[in-house]
């Protein structure tokens, strides 16, 4: 039985894992679950994961949520090509560093921006307060600063000469205010050559499929039903306002 | 020349990272930052870590920050026994798998009541908001519930039957609110029960010697207030709330 991968592209961690596993021809089954539509409240995908998050992966009866770990046993299992997590104590420990330190800071302000720029005015009919904006917007470019003074520096890649899981996961969540029409790449021209070496050691192709949902969130979440959407209000309200 | 690690126990990674390095006698240099006087702001300490913050290691020219990576670094290179970080392929996951969940839910619940109770009245000199305070409360009991609920449920330690790098990551964490006076393994018989598993494997007194700061805050008003804090702290408090 193939691996299953429980995901939504709209999700930066499903993505990354999603190109992981295209990229090291992994055979899957892609499982969609819309999280915008709740699916991930369901009683089925609950058994899968009962912390109710994409992406989840079922391998046989194991299931393991979080990307981070996901990637990492994929990279395990499939013995994947060194630079991807290398074996190397120091690169391995960069790749590390670098997991580690996203989850409280580029990934919660990239996502900030999606639900302040899109999610807030569909759902509740209006702006984001200035102030918050302007909050988020510091709170990203601290990170995209940071990223580039110590995570990137002169180097290619992160960990050195070659791609690995920590460009991966850097790339899909900068690409979240990028879809909500942020262009984080403007103004920061070291930023974007990473990003197009990225893109190619992927492959364009690949990245763009991937890449392909979130780059038209706005059109896609102007369409969807305000009603079915009311279920994030409280969420909303708690987390961002 | 031995290991450097720029540590304050006032904060969680710190506590983890020196845990493991003592328990598994890796020879280390104690460098104390001091977060109460916003040592780790400094020019020295910016030469060491643009991030500024701790736990930080220095192996030789090798600088390395975030806890995770440090532990990990550590029980490669020192090759501690198995169970920390179990070469076993789903064991290895499910370590991965707690490491990952944590940052943004118990450590960064934790933290928040740490703030709001230990700090905030400090730098303000009023109370958090009740409703603040509860809906951080309320976070801080779901994810304890989660812990137990998935991470833990009927086993001994998260992966099993031995202890291993999230067990003390966890347990690290769990103690921050302790320190300001909430007693979470108040019905939890299972939180407790856990907790003292890791306490016995990671040794009583090393358990104490590393908590003995979280555990004596009465000093920190006066502390804060004598290294001139309170004036740089009110801006990094006033964003919390924004």
């Amino acid at each position: 039985m193939a691996l299953e991968l429980y995901l939504d592209l709209f999700s930066q961690p499903c993505r990354s894992v999603f190109i992981f596993a295209k990229k090291n021809n992994i055979p899957f089954e892609f499982k969609k679950i819309s999280l915008l539509e709740g699916e991930q409240y369901g009683e089925d995908f609950g058994k899968i994961n009962m912390l109710r998050k994409a992406p989840a992966i079922r391998d046989g009866d194991f299931t393991l949520a979080e990307s981070i770990a996901i990637l990492q046993y994929m990279a395990q299992k499939f013995s994947t090509p060194d630079h991807w997590y290398p074996a190397d104590l120091q690169k391995r420990a960069r790749v590390n560093e670098y997991l580690a330190w996203q989850h409280s800071a580029m990934r919660p302000h990239g996502s900030k921006m999606f639900w302040l720029k899109l999610m807030i005015p569909k759902v509740l009919g209006k702006e984001a307060p200035k102030e918050k904006m302007d909050g988020a917007m510091e709170d990203l470019e601290a990170s995209l600063n940071t990223f580039l003074e110590k995570f990137l520096q002169d180097r290619p890649f992160i960990a050195g000469e070659n791609i690995s899981l920590a460009d991966l996961v850097a790339i899909v969540e900068i690409m979240q205010p990028v879809g909500v029409g942020m262009d984080v790449f403007s103004g920061r021209p070291k930023l974007a050559a990473w990003r197009d070496r990225v893109r190619t050691a992927i492959g364009e192709e690949l990245f763009d499929e991937a890449h392909q949902g979130i780059i038209r969130a706005p059109e896609l979440v102007k369409s969807m039903d305000a009603s079915k959407l009311e279920v994030f209000k409280a969420w909303i309200v708690k987390r961002f306002l | 020349m031995p290991l450097e690690l720029f540590l304050d126990l006032h904060s969680q990674p710190c506590r983890s990272v020196f845990m493991f390095a003592k328990k598994n006698n890796i020879q280390f240099e104690f460098k104390k930052i001091d977060l109460t006087a916003g040592q780790q702001y400094g020019e020295e300490f910016g030469k060491i870590s643009v991030v500024k913050k701790v736990p930080v290691m220095r192996d030789g020219d090798f600088v390395l920050t975030e806890s995770i990576a440090i532990l990990k670094y550590l029980a490669e290179k020192f090759r501690t026994a198995d169970h920390w970080y179990p070469a076993d392929l789903q064991k290895r996951a499910l370590v991965n798998e707690y490491l990952s969940w944590q940052h943004s839910a118990i450590r960064a619940h934790g933290s928040k009541i740490f703030w709001f109770r230990a700090m905030v009245p400090i730098i303000t000199g009023a109370e958090v908001p009740k409703e603040k305070m509860d809906s951080a409360m309320e976070d801080l009991s779901a994810s304890l519930q989660l812990f137990e609920d998935k991470f833990l449920q009927d086993r001994s330690f998260i992966v099993g039957d031995q202890i291993s790098l999230a067990d003390l990551v966890a347990l690290v964490e769990v103690m921050q609110p302790v320190g300001t006076g909430v007693d979470v393994f108040k019905d939890r018989p299972k939180l407790r029960a856990w907790s003292d598993r890791v306490k016995e494997e990671m040794g009583v007194a090393l358990f104490d010697e590393a908590h003995n700061t979280i555990m004596n805050l009465h000093s920190l008003p006066q502390t804060i207030q004598d290294k001139g804090m309170l004036e740089f702290l009110k801006p990094k408090i006033q964003k919390m709330f924004n």
